[in-house]
């Protein structure tokens, strides 16, 4: 197999932009064969279109790509795909087909090419997909259907493919944001691999201790220009941070304080579904607390029964000291509560309608008289969202698809601003945030405390919990096994209870 | 020049073609521009508008309704034979018939949001049901003054003249069922731009789960774009029965399939890619000028279908671009 070996793909110069707007400006980048190197930089820095240029999505303007010394234009996917440039973007499934099988789908090139073999040796397919498996390690059966498949197993059978077609260059497009601990630990294993069968591998991540961990380079872009390229060991996280900000990030997590108060928010013994198994927790008038869990441990299904979005089998909930009914949102909302949820662009916003339309619609009640709307009262409320959470748009009739995402989020949670609602779930909120959206969501929910609001936060992230919240509940299987006061727990501590518990539960 | 035309294209294109035909009928046709003709021509459209009236709605909120052309029959046959066959006063007429069409659209909701039959699926069946009650009723025959009854003597009623009015009288020198049309286009147009459910029917049908989790009761909101579909249904039927004169069987049947075009190529009218009230109208007179036009040009019904179904395509295929493009 011909390989990087240590010769260099190389970016030079590459400017492109969209509308007149430069996304990127004059930028070099280089890989070579066998490291491990990240790409990071808040959403909008440019870094993925740099990787669709380099992987022939789109057409640079100026610039060229070099490998071993040789130049190269890319007109198309397919071209780079020729010189060895792949890339496995998040959305697995466009990739593969549902009901073909693992070996079909890691050969499809092959077996699609009017240059492959007029028929199909089935058990010779399967055996050099078994073998291609192996050696990268994985044990997955060649002939099961993907669409069987767990997305992180997805993943893997675009790697196999790509390492089937010969790749020198891999780009992963933030791989591990959908991954529990343990899919992103084997993904790395495969990671290390491939770098030391001598592919250059390009790591677009959100997370740092994950670039710590397993990069050896790391580039950083803001605002279309590559700003830093250090060995590993050279740096660390906060030099990182302060270059993908452009100046030093003072606190991370910004804490308000606020006065806690009674219990606001109390919840008895609820099942729901077959991931929530009898929780029990309270949250208290301007207080935050965290609920942290690996992925599975039912977050998601335990914040969507407490907003009546799913059945609740069993349990009382009750706000401010009146029981609440959780038969829909709509009557959750009416006890007092809201939910901003985790799949943000499917359940939390409509992307395809106006900002404006967005923000207004749980409060179409209110903005209304005989059911005749009021436009003024509709504009008023959504210029005192866009202010006061620092939403940028052009203006109120733009579309929420055209937002980046947290300017999205912060349109999730507007929409509740205007509403009687006393507690407030957050569902993984900053997930697929750049880092500055992070901040100000924090300072959303740090300011809805404030004014004696209930939060109960839901996240896999552990840093996000110990740094923002008051009280830490960790989750496993579907019960809160463990409960935290602010400053007592170490992210090892809440690793040990999310993920020790399942083993004694098991 | 490129970059101006084409979201001129998107967004007038189906005003400008009209224009264009209209423009091409009249020079071909001196009885074509005429307030005579054009009145007629409103006229004829107001059946199937109110139909595309009902599709528009349930169609907003994101569902369909296949039901609608036997809504139509079952209330044409309703109307006449309350009349023929009972004699009832007017108010009767029209109350029943409209609560007919109001229970099949709740027939129709229950299905769809409650048991979750798809849909087409569940409209299909409905449809059917419908269309076959329509018929059973009226053991096949259509409905006419003093028919002969199964027994051997004659109906007892005729259809009264005020509700043949409501098909054939005119208000001002305009046609009764022109303004009829003309004041439910503007009141739903209103309805879906300034009233609260209005606006609830629209953002449920643009992403029902998000709707839900933003505390709208979604199955109510659903619930009642069925019953208005039908409701508006069975006011076609009515205009029809009146129309005519009589109860014909099946008249429902071909209006369906005419009044879901002309929805459709109101996706195209102002690049709007969904369902509008102004764009219905726009799509429902575009068919009716081409049926008149053509018409007068001694073309063959059926041959019109066939200029029809183009011009249909075409609206799709504009907004359809349009679509894509935006999403690119």
């Amino acid at each position: 197999m011909e390989q990087l070996n240590g010769a260099e793909l190389q970016m030079r110069n590459v400017s492109k932009s969209f509308a007149g707007v430069p996304a990127l400006k004059s930028v070099d980048f280089g890989v070579r064969g066998g490291e491990i190197h990240a790409l990071l930089g808040s959403n909008g820095a440019g870094k993925s279109t740099l990787m669709k240029i380099l992987s022939g999505a789109y057409e640079a303007e100026e610039g060229t790509v070099e490998i071993g010394g040789r130049s190269f234009r890319f007109n198309s996917p397919s071209d780079a795909k020729q010189a060895g440039i792949h890339c496995v973007y998040q959305e697995v499934d466009t990739s593969l087909v549902p009901h073909l099988s693992v070996s079909e789908n890691i050969f499809m090139d092959r077996i699609a090419s009017s240059k492959g073999e007029k028929w199909l040796n089935w058990r010779k397919l399967h055996d050099q997909a078994q073998t291609l498996l192996r050696r990268i390690g994985l044990s997955l059966s060649p002939r099961t259907l993907v669409r069987n498949l767990s997305l992180s197993e997805k993943q893997m059978v675009l790697i196999a493919r790509l390492v089937a077609e010969e790749a020198k260059v891999a780009i992963l497009d933030e791989p591990t944001a959908p991954l529990s601990i343990e899919e992103t630990d084997k993904l790395f294993r495969i990671m290390e691999g491939l770098k030391a069968s001598g592919i250059a591998v390009i790591f677009i991540t959100h997370r740092l201790p994950e670039v710590f961990r397993i990069c050896d380079r790391i580039t950083v872009m803001r605002d279309g220009q590559r700003v830093l390229t250090e060995q590993r060991e050279n740096i660390d996280a906060a030099a990182v941070v302060r270059a993908m900000l452009g100046r030093s990030f003072e606190e991370e997590y910004p804490k308000l304080s606020a006065d806690i108060g009674e219990t606001l928010f109390s919840v008895q013994g609820l099942y729901a579904g077959p991931r929530v198994k009898g929780v029990d927790l309270e949250v208290r008038r301007g207080e935050i607390a965290a609920v942290v869990g690996l992925v599975g441990a039912g977050k998601t299904e335990l914040s969507r029964a407490l907003f009546g979005a799913d059945p609740v089998q069993k349990g009382t909930v009750s706000v401010g000291g009146r029981r609440a009914d959780l038969r829909s949102p709509n009557d959750a909302l009416r006890s007092g509560i809201a939910l901003v949820p985790e799949e943000r662009r499917k359940e939390g916003i409509l992307v395809r309608e106006s900002v404006l339309h967005n923000l207004s619609l749980p409060i179409l009640q209110s903005i209304s008289r005989l059911g005749i709307l009021s436009g003024a009262a509709e504009r008023k409320h959504a210029d005192r969202q866009i202010a006061g959470l620092g939403i940028k748009t052009p203006g109120v009739s733009q579309l929420t698809a055209y937002l980046s995402g947290g300017n999205q989020q912060k349109v999730s949670i507007g929409k509740w601003l205007g509403t009687e609602a006393e507690v407030f779930l957050f569902d993984e909120p900053t997930k697929g945030v750049d880092i500055g959206a992070k901040s100000d969501i924090f300072r959303i929910i740090g300011q809805l405390a404030r004014q004696g609001k209930g939060i109960l936060y839901l996240t896999s992230e552990f840093p996000e919990a110990l740094g923002l919240a008051d009280r830490i509940l960790v989750m496993c299987d579907g019960v809160i096994v463990k409960s935290f006061a602010r400053g007592e727990a170490s992210q090892e501590d809440l690793l040990y209870y999310a993920s020790a518990g399942r083993e004694e539960l098991a | 020049m490129k970059k101006l035309l084409l979201p001129f294209t998107f967004k007038y294109g189906a005003l400008v073609f009209i224009g264009l035909v209209v423009l091409f009928f009249s020079l071909n046709d001196e009885a074509f521009f005429t307030y005579g003709n054009l009145t007629d021509i409103l006229r004829s459209i107001s059946i199937v508008t109110f139909i595309a009236i009902g599709v528009t709605i349930s169609l907003t909120v994101d569902g369909f309704d296949l039901s609608v052309g036997s809504t139509v029959s079952l209330s044409t046959v309703l109307t006449a034979t309350l009349m023929v066959w009972y004699e009832m006063p007017l108010i009767v007429v029209l109350v029943v018939s409209i609560a007919v069409g109001a229970l099949i659209g709740l027939l129709n909701a229950f299905l769809i949001v409650k048991v979750r039959i798809p849909d087409l699926l569940a409209t299909l069946a409905v449809m059917f049901i419908v269309s076959g009650i329509h018929k059973t009723y009226t053991k096949g025959y259509s409905i006419y003054n003093n028919m002969p009854m199964a027994d051997g003597s004659t109906a007892p009623g005729v259809m009264l003249p005020e509700f043949l009015w409501i098909g054939q009288g005119k208000l001002f020198g305009v046609p009764f069922p022109v303004i009829l049309m003309l004041l439910a286009v503007i009141a739903v147009h209103l309805f879906f731009k300034y009233t609260r459910w209005g606006r609830q029917m629209i953002m449920t049908g643009g992403n029902e789960e998000a709707a839900r989790l933003s505390g709208l009761r979604v199955k109510r909101i659903r619930t009642l774009a069925y019953v208005a579909s039908g409701v508006f249904a069975s006011i076609g039927g009515i205009l029809f029965a009146s129309r005519i004169g009589s109860g014909q069987i099946d008249a429902g049947a071909p209006l369906l399939m005419e009044a879901v075009a002309a929805v459709f190529v109101g996706y195209s009218v102002f690049a709007a890619g969904r369902p509008n009230m102004i764009g219905t109208f726009v799509g429902a007179v575009l068919m009716g000028v081409l049926a008149n036009g053509l018409t007068m040009l001694n073309i063959q019904y059926y041959t019109t279908d066939i200029i029809k179904g183009a011009v249909l395509v075409l609206a799709l295929a504009v907004t359809f671009i349009h679509l894509s493009r935006r999403k690119a």
